[in-house]
């Protein structure tokens, strides 16, 4: 029963020198945990998306391969996906200390993704004039409120890479903002990533 | 597009006018009596005494986690108390409104109240206990404890943290606003659809309770990440997984939970939302929506839920069990994997709560195993607490006294649970008042283990400890209260009670509701002997002044630093040898040794950001409940322009300097100047080690 008695001289009670925890780690892993929380969010979208793609729920207005339009959605696909290229070159950027080319890989970064907020709203615009709205059916508003939701994180991008733009600018590439880059990094490629999946589930399974 | 809105509506106040203040109302009037002469109670003091500018540079503005957490319990136990007068109510309307012969007074034909205001009643003390009251009150006791049982010096996002705790009050002020402006939900804390769509509740009650609820869980969430990054990035050196403390697994377990699931909520929150707001037809009886969308969508998070609230649970009696036992805790790889198995098995049981949605066999056959899988792993935590109290040196202070009652609840509630398992006896009694009391049971088990919790670490928080007569008054009556309450309650549910009546039909029930009404009055005995035990506790202090380990047989490492805890936790980061830390420094003699020489540290600088962004998610709240554009525009916008100006002034704390920390830790400790009442009676030396790891 005596076993926790240490023989001969007890280990050290206090550690010194542990007051420096890295910043930037730890920031990461707190993103991470939140990219996984807007996992599950958009796990509930598809989820009420899967459930409502169905023709019962369409309840007479239209159903899904008579408004997704695949091809038009692909430029969609290419915008945000090359987007996010530029982001990386961003960060390659930024790993060797190139102020002005990390602004510049995040201007493209911008300027794509506006591109794709514009065509997706040029699609939704399409749909209002044919009078295919979320208020319709059931399938419609699910159809509407998961693009929406992506097209709003998208948006919210937008404002962060805009915020970080000026921070490079005017802050330069201090340890906050170097991990701010990095979780912006995180961010974008996962709203690529959902782009991905709604592409396959709702444009190209609703092709089919 | 939009859909139509019943009544006034204008552009400055939306749908407010002062119609919607229910002022004619005596029930109301005495509630905001009663509100008011409490809220006085705490305005006056404070002004009289000028602690305004103490109250903000200490408290509303602060990121230390213990004082967040101390708020977080505050709230909790407020909240509580609200809805413990929502379950009175509802107990004494029944009991007056039994028999077509019942007096009806005020406005109701049978007892006092009219249905509407009833089912209100209901729905409040269900959003109250489960999201305002228990929420809080775990995830408090998480933030104060978690960082002192893993040695570190805060949160590991101390601002975040802030910001979370005032999520979750601004949630619980916009369910206090709905009692004194506008109406609450009658649709049950659950939401029950299509009820909850704007044909069928036109007045703003779902909108407070949507918004309460998305607002503080947007908080719960945030707090999820914060402890799991705590827990993973700030442990002290020394500190492996396989010396955790069991109540930080659960918190970790818990929080994981907490994590995956609230954006479930959220989305079947906001999908709702769509429906109320935009005219979207997700839910709707017709237009293609589906009713068992919405109830799946809210059980897939609704379960998991129950299990984030009661692992917390779980990790205190773990705690509690073998300190007041003197045994280090049995089983405790069994301990860690029964709780990450309860977690895990969480996500696979929802559907278990509408086995009458008629799925069919096949899938209610799925969920009735999973549900008795359940049973496996919490009967493992059983047994290890039973065996922990065999041949233990057991001492029934007051918090052992709760967690024993805890024990008896989760007996209970657990087997009546695996009843419930079976969707043939669940068919029979879906609905009545037999599931009521079987959750009632794992609800009280939770807040069991809370007040076990609450008075087991009050002197750690505070620096004395809580009176132990007035204390054990307190459990007595609470538990004889449980006791009549519930046991009437699931013979009613045999006898074919359903839940939620405002009228009950049957006279022949009227005995078993007499006794659910005295075991009401054991209840409000109860909160009387609380307030008297927190005042004989405040007012003897000076008597109570609690040592650094005031139970004396306390095992885990947040009882190495002072009490009351100083704000930086530990002087020096201790090194971790043992999983049982104190018993381990205890039986080497080091328990008393304090660090040789001091260096300096850094701490988390005080900040109003949290609480501006609390201000404004109010006003996001109430402007989207009333629709008042402007005010839920502008929130927003403040809310996005905070967050951004704050990403431009980082401000990385400050440092205390190794002259300031000795200078600090060179003042007598409360702690030393009196020993506890206990330790007197137990010789730590006689502790039974944990084994070596």
């Amino acid at each position: 029963m005596d076993d926790q008695r240490v023989r001969g001289e007890l280990p050290p009670l206090w550690n010194y020198g542990h007051e420096t925890h890295d910043m930037i780690a730890t920031k990461t892993l707190g993103f991470w945990l939140y990219m996984l929380s807007d996992a599950l969010l958009f796990a509930g979208l598809f989820a009420a998306y899967g459930v409502l793609d169905h023709s019962m729920n369409a309840a007479g207005g239209p159903t899904e391969a008579q408004i997704v339009h695949p091809v038009a959605a692909f430029w969609q696909t290419i915008a945000v996906v090359t987007s996010v290229f530029c982001y990386s070159l961003a960060t390659v950027a930024l790993k060797h200390g190139y102020r002005q080319l990390v602004v510049l890989g995040i201007l493209a970064a911008m300027l794509l993704g506006a591109v794709f907020i514009a065509l997706e709203i040029a699609d939704f615009a399409d749909l209002y004039a044919h009078g295919a709205t979320p208020q319709v059916s059931g399938f419609l508003s699910a159809y509407f409120v998961l693009i929406a939701t992506h097209g709003l994180h998208m948006a919210f991008g937008l404002l962060w890479l805009f915020v970080m733009l000026i921070q490079v600018i005017r802050l330069g590439l201090t340890a906050p903002v170097v991990a701010q880059l990095l979780n912006l990094r995180l961010f974008w490629q996962f709203q690529s990533a959902v782009w991905v999946c709604v592409y396959v589930f709702v444009y190209l399974k609703g092709a089919i | 597009m939009f859909p139509h809105l019943q009544g006034p509506y204008s552009f400055l106040f939306g749908r407010f006018t002062l119609d919607a203040i229910p002022y004619a109302n005596p029930i109301i009037q005495f509630a905001f009596a009663f509100s008011a002469v409490a809220a006085l109670l705490i305005v006056v003091p404070v002004l009289y005494y000028k602690k305004i500018p103490y109250l903000f540079r200490e408290w509303l503005t602060t990121v230390d986690h213990k004082k967040i957490g101390i708020m977080y319990i505050i709230l909790g136990l407020v909240m509580m108390f609200r809805g413990f007068v929502d379950g009175m109510m509802i107990r004494t309307q029944q009991v007056m409104a039994d028999g077509p012969n019942s007096a009806g007074h005020l406005e109701a034909t049978h007892g006092y109240l009219p249905p509407s205001h009833f089912d209100q009643i209901y729905s409040s003390h269900g959003t109250l206990m489960i999201i305002f009251a228990a929420t809080p009150i775990l995830t408090g006791l998480g933030n104060i404890i978690v960082p002192l049982q893993i040695g570190a010096r805060d949160m590991a996002f101390p601002t975040m943290n802030a910001i979370s705790l005032w999520l979750t009050a601004v949630g619980a002020m916009l369910v206090m606003a709905s009692l004194f402006i506008g109406d609450f939900s009658t649709a049950g804390w659950v939401g029950l659809i299509p009820l909850t769509e704007l044909d069928f509740s036109p007045s703003t009650g779902v909108d407070y309770w949507m918004w309460a609820i998305q607002i503080s869980s947007v908080g719960t969430t945030l707090n999820a990440i914060n402890v799991i990054a705590t827990i993973v990035a700030m442990r002290a050196p020394g500190m492996r997984w396989d010396r955790l403390p069991i109540f930080t697994w659960t918190t970790l377990s818990t929080s994981i939970i907490g994590l995956t699931s609230f954006p479930i909520l959220g989305v079947a929150l906001a999908l709702l939302g769509a429906d109320r707001y935009l005219g979207t037809h997700f839910y709707t009886a017709g237009h293609g929506g589906d009713l068992m969308l919405y109830t799946n969508l809210f059980w897939i998070w609704g379960h998991p839920e129950v299990y984030f609230l009661v692992l917390p649970a779980f990790g205190i009696l773990s705690e509690v069990v073998p300190a007041f036992s003197e045994k280090p805790l049995f089983g405790y790889i069994t301990m860690v994997a029964a709780t990450f198995a309860i977690a895990g098995i969480s996500w696979l049981v929802w559907l278990h709560h509408f086995f009458t949605m008629g799925a069919g066999p096949k899938v209610n056959s799925f969920f009735s195993v999973a549900t008795m899988v359940v049973g496996i792993p919490t009967g493992v935590k059983v047994f290890n607490w039973l065996f922990t109290l065999y041949r233990g040196r057991i001492t029934f202070a007051t918090p052992m006294l709760w967690a024993c009652g805890g024990l008896f609840l989760l007996l209970i509630g657990g087997l009546t649970g695996m009843m419930l398992a079976i969707p043939a006896i669940n068919y029979t009694v879906h609905n009545s008042v037999f599931v009521i009391a079987h959750f009632h049971c794992m609800v009280l088990l939770i807040v069991y283990a809370a007040f076990a919790a609450v008075s087991f670490w009050f002197p750690k928080v505070f620096g004395f400890s809580l009176d132990e007569r007035s204390g054990k008054y307190f459990f007595w009556t609470f538990a004889l209260g449980t006791i009549l309450v519930f046991t009437a309650m699931f013979g009613l549910g045999f006898m074919g009670e359903t839940r939620r009546l405002d009228y009950l039909y049957n006279t022949k029930w009227f005995p078993a509701l007499v006794i659910e009404e005295v075991g009401i009055g054991f209840y409000t005995l109860s909160c009387v002997f609380f307030f008297y035990m927190l005042y004989v506790s405040i007012r003897d202090r000076a008597k109570n002044i609690a040592s650094s380990d005031p139970w004396g047989t306390a095992r885990t490492l947040e009882w190495l630093t002072h009490s009351p805890v100083p704000f930086y936790n530990f002087a020096v980061t201790p090194q971790v040898s043992s999983r049982d830390e104190l018993t381990y420094r205890y039986l080497n003699n080091a328990a008393a040794t304090a660090p040789a020489h001091y260096e300096a540290i850094h701490m988390p600088k005080n900040t109003p950001v949290p609480i501006i962004i609390g201000a404004f998610a109010f006003g996001f709240g109430f402007g989207l409940t009333w629709r008042i554009w402007w005010l839920t525009g502008l929130s927003l916008l403040g809310i996005i322009a905070v967050v951004i100006y704050r990403s431009f002034n980082r401000d990385d704390g400050y440092h205390l300097s190794a002259e300031t920390m000795a200078e600090l830790e060179s003042r007598p400790p409360l702690g030393v100047i009196a020993e506890s009442q206990f330790l007197s009676r137990s010789d730590p030396h006689h502790l039974i080690p944990a084994k070596v790891h």
